[in-house]
């Protein structure tokens, strides 16, 4: 019989009953019937229903019936499947599948090209290409759809992986036949990412500006459908495909977080390709109600053999290794919907072997199936013809040895749309050996190690709870009117303060004894670049006023802990300042641990960062092609938007106006509205005068200038425009434009009446801020408490929060510093830091973290050598520490997801 | 008392010329000076609490117990120092200053220069006694430094300066005191770099290749110090003729514990006990330094630890542990403006665990050993140099740091800089709005 199979398989690439019409045959028509039964089979119609010893009849492409005992018509070729299983075979909702190669651009310079280098009559950004339709550039490859049929896939969803509005992708089988026969539904999704991909355009070069692109998007197709003006396909195409399934790709349950943001905003509801790591917050990922197609890239142990490499793998990275396996169980046990796929997996022959793992974590193997048939078909609209083994339905199935799930299951066939393709072979060494590879990994009946919460090291496994404590017999310095108390206890209560004073007492309150110590507000970092991911720059143009950092906002970043460390527990997280209107700025509390919208401030006023100088000229970096490179041009930068914004304002204001919604534009008439307020990123005496020029003019105010290194040339100015200062202690001579920076600085200003405020721009400095403001008494003299207020409560005013932060008096919040001496001392320590009245940072706390964290290392690394010795694969450590953001650096997100991609694929 | 220190600031600048072009280097010393009364920390670990410090043509001549001391005051300038502290002027080792005057400035940068194998480029020529930088550290406390050329593999020979000179001759005070040597290091690739990381052996190979070319240079250089009259003069070899003779030092850069042992087993193979510098993980071959007496230069406390899983305050409890465990320990940064911060570098370590007068030893007397000026610097003991501040409170602490008086080799020395001048200029400006 096998013969026969064989020859008759030969024959198949010839045409079936139901192929394309339109093509002419050279020679006599060879047009077949393709009449199958299959008998004797435990077939699995769907993860809920199986029918043992059951037939499956099909003709030509078509399933004609399935079921037992059922009668076989004449003419039809019988195969026995005794003992065998069939499955309908598996559906990959994101491959790259018959697409051709996208070639990501690496590393070089930035180009300064602006607008758009395609010819005709698309829109101005390359990164949105709706007009990109997957079915049009789709070419069946025989080499990859036999790869992809050797691991059990019938189907896919071609997705052409490129840009930030990629256009639609395509349903195909992976049959070898014409494509006019193999698509099965041609636009079958809009698909999005946040990586700009081959665009030639420097905008946007950061995950903000993505972000920011997208969301204007939306709204000039909003636009686009009203108006008459203008005709842009890529407008055009981008409306047209609102109302198919939305897939967007989004590595990272953050990410996952931000694309849903955008989601809600316009009233849609995602599908993510997510990163595989939900399991690291479950709850969020669940709370966005999309529907997730999941990877299973786990990742190779690391080598940690030698010990000074092993050094650097990072506690996250081990537990990521050790934890990822779950994940898809993790999904499974929160009752998310999710789909499988192989994308990212470096060979599809690992296939199998990663889906081995995440079932011996815990996926279900009902779960496993339906993630591989029916919800994929699902999620791709492709549910009428592939996914279950139904009547009317593709012959799409595989034919097994055994129940498809156990290890020892072949594959022995693949039908694709009616058309055999023979798998078995008898020494099915591969798939041994890519289960050799990865069985390493499972130790059944152990435990993983605990979640922790952020997923870094310091994490807590339970989160840290609130309070109501007295602080006894310290020396508090209020920054009230009562001063510095001596011997005066402080009590938190629900996140505030319940009360400052002596002899305090509250039944129940755990007691603090302060004696010998001082409490202190908590410290306000003003200049922050902290807990921000994927850029803070977004410098491609002069102003960048659409981005948000809120948006990218991380709270994974191991530098929230270090500041608590530090007695931080509130930072404006600015954007960068390349361009002279930068984006607007984020303030958060140092809740480490929670979610990234739970760091943001609450109520807090909306800021934008502007920046002056050298580094908005491009001194030292750039092509020297963007406008502007100098002080002349900056000041027409600003004159120019706001004189836009004006007129743009005025036109919004008009009953049944069309205007196009900018995002650009309504944060500066937020700013002209006095409803988002400016800091201002300054050095020399000249620039800081013309803004205040500017500002007079156009009707709008500054409200703190940030660096502000010659504030003091200027301090009467400032003072008569009511403007605070930010800035520096005593740093100097790092570039031109702080020639003549002093550290008297401060003190200058402070004497002439403005607020002022030192802060950090620096993710070590803001570490010892109260040391900073140590030095106003040491250049100048400016009182202790004063200096100190430098940190705390005049940070506090110029953000607009100094009616919840920023001193210690009874209603505010709870964000309290202990410190082992005077806090302006070199010898001061920070032994707790609370916010909201949770210890977030506690030195004690922090020993037995240690400790503790210390034990879970050497657990996991002895797990990676056991894998290792056992035969599994490794990878050599890579340093992973977090990116460290000053105002002057410069990224590109998406050329980095290539590197980063571009490395893994040559690992 | 602030407004105590106000006014002698305001005295002090009455004194002094309106710009930094001005302040001139002070005239040697003439008279006898005796300081009564003050706290003297000693610079070796050691206190006197009521002291009196005598000096005289430039080096310290007494020092004692004021309340047991019958002192001749006469032709003596007295100063009375009650309540107050001195301390021996502060050290900056392996520093840029004065080879660099704005970092993003081209035209400013004369630290590094091009090539591997540069032991002969000196970075004392390139010293720039009119850089307004050395003023604004004088003010803290800060009074000598080690001038160091940075890059290649070696990077050249330093010179040990003071920081009141009209040109760098005058400034010198041990003339290319050391050679400073990059180890080659093993590095650990970042994640997402961009470039396919290569394979652990080809790395170790690259850096052995580095290794051998170094090996073979110095071996070379031992033979061409050896010859009495070289048939080609080299001075590259030339210049590093005096490592092998032990008048001039080895700094090497190291901060793996694999590097670390590596490169102080190279130097000792010449015959050279190295001083190490960075040494982020010296803490885990402690033994191993103590055996083969390694002094340590570590980085400045003030930064971020090295990596996501360390003890956050690791950077400010290392030196401590170090020294706590019987290694000499000095403290350098890696700039030149900011090391008028330089006591509080020590000021840190002391509030992470070592005790104060130690920690003070790491920017004085330690330095100076490693430097190789102990003779005549880095204490306040009889017969050296007096180069020695007094400060009306603790000098470790910003806080307490008030410098009001400095003396270099005797001089008393002019403690105004740009910064107090514009201050000067521009407070005056808005009291007389």
């Amino acid at each position: 019989m096998k013969k026969v199979l064989i020859s008759l398989a030969l024959i198949f690439s010839t045409t079936y009953l139901f192929a394309q019409q339109t093509y002419p045959v050279n020679g006599s028509y060879d047009i077949r019937q393709g009449t199958y039964a299959f008998t004797n089979a435990t077939i699995v119609v769907n993860a809920a229903q199986t029918i043992p010893n059951g037939t499956l009849l099909i003709k030509g492409q078509v399933i004609q019936a399935v079921g037992t005992g059922l009668r076989i018509p004449k003419g039809y070729v019988i195969v026995d499947l005794k003992g065998k299983f069939i499955y309908p075979s598996l559906i990959d909702a994101f491959t790259d599948y018959g697409l051709p190669e996208v070639a990501r651009t690496i590393g070089g310079a930035r180009q300064s090209i602006f607008t758009s280098t395609k010819k005709g009559a698309y829109g101005w950004n390359e990164a949105i290409r709706p007009e990109t339709h997957a079915n049009a550039i789709f070419a069946a490859d025989s080499k990859k759809a036999d790869e992809l049929r050797k691991a059990g896939f019938g189907s896919v969803n071609a997705v052409n992986r490129d840009g930030i509005a990629r256009g639609t992708s395509t349903a195909v089988t992976l049959s070898d036949d014409k494509e006019n026969n193999t698509i099965l539904k041609a636009e079958s999704a809009a698909n999005y990412s946040f990586n700009k991909g081959t665009s030639q355009n420097d905008y946007p070069t950061s995950l903000m500006g993505s972000i920011a692109l997208l969301r204007q998007t939306y709204y000039d197709s909003q636009w686009y459908g009203k108006q008459k003006e203008e005709y842009n396909i890529s407008l055009e195409e981008f409306n047209k495909q609102q109302n198919i399934p939305q897939i967007f790709e989004a590595d990272g349950w953050q990410n996952v977080l931000r694309a849903d943001k955008i989601a809600k905003e316009f009233g849609k509801q995602y599908i993510i390709k997510s990163g595989g790591d939900e399991y690291q917050r479950i709850d969020a990922v669940k709370a966005t109600g999309a529907s997730l197609i999941v990877p299973l890239t786990f990742i190779k142990a690391y080598d940690a053999e030698d010990s000074t490499e092993s050094r650097s793998i990072t506690l996250a990275q081990m537990k990521a290794w050790e934890m990822a396996p779950a994940n898809p169980a993790a999904l499974e046990k929160a009752g998310i919907r999710f789909a499988l796929t192989t994308h990212g997996l470096e060979n599809v022959k690992d296939f199998w072997a990663s889906l081995v793992l995440a079932i011996d974590n815990g996926l279900s193997q009902e779960q496993a199936l339906r993630s591989l048939t029916e919800i994929p078909a699902a999620m791709i609209g492709i549910t009428d013809k592939a996914g279950t083994l139904e009547k009317g339905k593709l012959a799409n199935f595989i034919i097994t040895s055994d129940s498809l799930f156990k290890k020892t299951n072949v594959i022995e066939e693949n039908w694709v749309q009616g058309k055999r393709h023979i798998l078995f072979k008898k020494d099915d060494k591969e798939k041994k050996d890519s289960l050799n590879k990865l069985s390493s990994r499972t130790e059944p009946g152990k435990q993983l190690g605990a979640l922790i919460f952020p997923f870094t090291a310091f994490g807590n496994s339970t989160p840290l709870k609130q309070e109501t404590v007295l602080l006894k017999n310290a020396t508090v310095w209020t920054n009230e009117k009562e001063g510095i108390l001596q011997n005066a206890d402080v009590l938190l209560e629900n996140g505030k303060i319940r009360a400052v004073g002596k002899n305090l007492s509250s039944a129940g309150a755990k007691v603090i004894d302060a004696t010998g110590k001082h409490i202190t507000p908590g410290i306000i970092d003003e200049h922050s670049h902290i807990a921000g991911t994927g850029g803070i720059n977004e410098g491609a143009q002069a102003s960048s006023a659409e981005v948000r950092i809120g948006d990218v906002i991380n709270s994974e970043d191991v530098n929230i802990y270090r500041q608590l460390a530090g007695g931080v527990t509130t930072s404006q997280i600015l954007h960068g300042s390349a361009n002279p209107v930068g984006g607007q700025s984020q303030l958060i509390k140092l809740r480490w641990g929670r979610l990234p919208e739970e760091l943001k401030f609450e109520g807090a006023d909306g800021f934008i960062k502007f920046a002056l100088g050298e580094n908005v000229k491009q001194s030292n970096f750039g092509t020297g092609a963007r406008f502007p490179v100098t002080r002349m041009g900056v000041e027409q930068t600003f004159v120019d938007n706001f004189t836009r914004a004006k007129e743009y304002k005025a036109a919004m204001a008009k009953k049944g106006n069309t205007v196009r919604r900018d995002l650009e534009l309504d944060a500066i008439v937020e700013i002209l509205d006095n409803k988002r307020f400016i800091t201002c990123h300054s050095y020399v005496q000249s620039e800081i005068n013309m803004l205040i020029k500017v500002a007079d003019s156009l009707g709008f105010k500054i409200n703190t200038f940030t660096h502000i290194l010659e504030g003091y040339k200027v301090a009467d100015k400032m003072k008569a425009h009511g403007i605070a200062a930010s800035t520096f202690s005593d740093w100097w001579a790092y570039k031109m434009e702080v020639a003549e920076a002093i550290p008297y600085n401060g003190k200058i200003m402070h004497n002439v009446g403005i607020t002022t405020a030192f802060n950090s721009d620096d993710a070590e400095m803001a570490r010892r801020l109260n040391q900073e403001a140590g030095k106003a008494v040491l250049y100048g003299g400016v009182p202790e408490e004063e200096a100190f207020k430098f940190v705390t409560l005049n940070p506090a005013k110029m953000l607009h929060i100094d009616n919840k932060v920023g001193s210690l008096k009874a209603g505010k919040d709870a964000d309290v510093v202990i410190w082992s001496d005077n806090p302006l001392s070199i010898y001061a320590r920070a032994e707790k830091t609370f916010v909201d009245g949770i210890a977030y940072w506690d030195m004690e706390r922090d020993a037995q973290i240690r400790t503790e964290q210390k034990a879970e290392r050497a657990r996991l690394i002895q797990k990676m050598k056991d894998s290792k010795a056992k035969g599994g694969k490794t990878q050599r450590p890579q340093n992973d520490a977090p990116k460290l953001y000053d105002c002057e650096t410069l990224e590109d997100y998406s050329l980095e997801l290539n590197e980063l991609e571009r490395s893994h694929a040559h690992e | 008392m602030n407004r105590s220190i106000s006014t002698l600031l305001i005295s002090f600048i009455g004194l002094s010329a309106f710009a930094q072009a001005n302040i001139s280097p002070a005239r040697k010393q003439d008279k006898r000076v005796i300081i009564m009364g003050a706290k003297l920390h000693i610079g070796n670990g050691q206190v006197i609490d009521n002291g009196y410090l005598i000096f005289d043509k430039g080096k310290i001549t007494g020092v004692g117990d004021a309340t047991l001391a019958k002192l001749n005051l006469t032709d003596a300038t007295m100063i009375n120092a009650n309540g107050k502290h001195v301390y021996p002027g502060f050290i900056a080792p392996i520093t840029n200053l004065g080879l660099i005057e704005y970092s993003s400035v081209k035209a400013t940068l004369d630290h590094t220069e091009i090539g591997d194998l540069n032991p002969n480029v000196r970075a004392l020529i390139a010293y720039n006694t009119d850089s307004k930088v050395p003023a604004t550290l004088r003010s803290n406390g800060v009074l000598m430094a080690q001038i160091t050329p940075e890059g290649g593999m070696l990077s050249g020979s330093s010179s040990v300066v003071q920081l009141d000179a009209w040109n760098w001759e005058d400034a010198a005070i041990l003339k290319d005191d050391a050679q400073h040597m990059n180890w080659p290091v093993t590095p650990v690739f970042r994640s997402g770099s961009g470039r396919t990381a290569p394979t652990q052996a080809t790395l170790k190979e690259r850096t052995q290749k580095q290794v051998d070319i170094l090996d073979q240079f110095f071996a070379e250089a031992k033979a061409y110090a050896e010859t009495e009259k070289p048939e080609v003069i080299n001075t590259r070899l030339a210049a590093m003729k005096h490592l092998f003779d032990g008048t001039q030092k080895l700094f090497i850069s190291a901060d793996s514990e694999r590097d670390i042992i590596a490169a102080v087993k190279f130097a000792k193979k010449y015959g050279i006990t190295p001083i190490l510098v960075g040494g982020d993980e010296a803490h885990l071959v402690i033994p191993f330094l103590k055996e083969n007496n390694i002094t340590v230069v570590v980085k400045e406390p003030h930064s971020l630890p090295n990596s996501t899983d360390d003890d956050v305050n690791m950077p400010y409890k290392n030196a401590g542990i170090l020294a706590n465990a019987g290694v000499d320990v000095v403290m350098s940064m890696h700039s030149y403006w900011q090391l008028r911060n330089l006591p509080f570098m020590a000021g840190t370590v002391s509030a992470w665990g070592l005790d104060k007068e130690k920690a003070l030893q790491i920017i004085t007397l330690n330095t100076a050993k490693a430097l190789g000026i102990e003779k005549t610097a880095g204490s306040l003991e009889t017969g050296k140099d007096a180069t020695l501040f007094i400060s009306t409170g603790d000098a470790l602490d910003m806080k307490t740091n008030r410098v009001e008086q400095a003396f270099i080799q005797g001089r008393d020395i002019n403690l105004d800089n740009l910064h107090k001048q514009l201050d000067k200029k521009f407070s005056a400006k808005y009291s007389s709005q």
